[in-house]
């Protein structure tokens, strides 16, 4: 018997805790619960990032998604957390409808995965051969414009496309100026109306 | 010496298909959440599931771990899935404040109760 080769064990681990985690998010019917089991879904989805080689993406995971965007959800379900909101039921014919074809989905996308013979995995002697590079400094290279990864690559065709995600960053960035102030403005909008409920309710008092 | 087909499973590395497969699993977990549920913080969830779905696979696809040949995706997958993670926290910071100012004006945050541009 072979011994164990131990990333793979890892991403069984890590892909089990991630598919079961997921599909408790979608089972579970408290809100509460539900984003605590997101939170765990995605943190175990960083530990496959890393598993396939991605260790900037992977921490970038754990920072964005589970270190920001899920707090900002907690803080949503927190904030709009009535008793009669916490556990909200779905009827049972939307349930049938919807598992019915969420199986056929994930069938077709399962089979679509299986299809392809590229896509199996390398034997074990070629994979343990494989260097694995950090990719923080190719990452934000490629980020301002310069691909230090594709510096070797013979083909002068294919190197005319590889000019970089500079702009694709410059549009980002302006993306999310705009979001986080159109973000801030919408959140504050109500209270300046509360105000002026507050102030015409305390005139017709006196 | 018993053959367990436990084992053979795990002394073999993983290949593309299996990351496309988890892949798969969040992306439709993430469509019936989103489709299912009444919470309007439930669909964000939801939403959030979908996107790491297809994270997944542009990792997956660019990575030179699970396939070593020239049809990798390489770096690029990498480049892409960080663009997503970032306009994934914008989406989550505008539908978190709209879902506010919802609650806040309608004293509600199910989403079968949105139904004002019904007409």
């Amino acid at each position: 018997m072979e011994s164990i080769y131990w990333p793979t064990f890892f991403f069984w681990l890590f892909s089990l805790i991630s598919c079961s985690f997921a599909v408790g998010v979608l089972l579970a019917r408290n809100i509460v619960r539900m984003a605590f089991y997101l939170v765990l879904a995605l943190a175990a989805t960083a530990g496959l990032f890393f598993l396939a080689g991605a260790d900037f993406v992977g921490a970038m995971q754990l920072m964005i998604y589970v270190g920001g965007t899920l707090v900002l959800l907690i803080f949503g379900v927190m904030l709009t957390s009535q008793e009669r909101f916490i556990e909200m039921k779905t009827s049972s014919g939307e349930w049938v409808v919807a598992l019915l074809l969420g199986g056929m989905l994930l069938g077709i996308l399962l089979q679509a995965a299986m299809a392809v013979p590229a896509w199996q995995g390398m034997d074990r002697a070629a994979a343990e051969a494989t260097k694995v590079e950090k990719t923080a400094t190719p990452l934000g290279m490629g980020l301002l414009g310069v691909r230090v990864d594709q510096l070797d690559e013979q083909d002068e065709s294919r190197r005319k496309g590889m000019s970089g995600y500079l702009f694709h960053f410059e549009i980002v960035s302006v993306h999310l100026l705009v979001v986080l102030v159109g973000a801030a403005y919408l959140a504050r909008a109500k209270r300046k109306r509360g105000r002026d409920e507050l102030a015409g309710t305390g005139s017709n008092a006196t | 010496m018993i053959h367990l087909p436990l084992a053979h499973l795990l002394s073999e590395p993983v290949g593309v298909s299996h990351y496309v497969m988890v892949g798969a699993v969040l992306f439709t977990c993430g469509v019936l959440c989103m489709a299912t549920k009444r919470n309007a913080l439930g669909v964000l969830m939801g939403i959030e599931l979908v996107l790491n779905g297809a994270n997944l696979n542009f990792i997956a696809f660019g990575s030179h771990v699970l396939r070593n040949d020239a049809n990798s995706l390489g770096l690029d997958g990498q480049l892409i899935s960080m663009f997503v993670i970032v306009l994934a926290a914008a989406e989550a910071a505008v539908a978190l404040a709209i879902a506010l100012n919802y609650y806040n004006n309608h004293d509600s945050i199910d989403v079968d109760r949105a139904d004002e541009l019904l007409g």
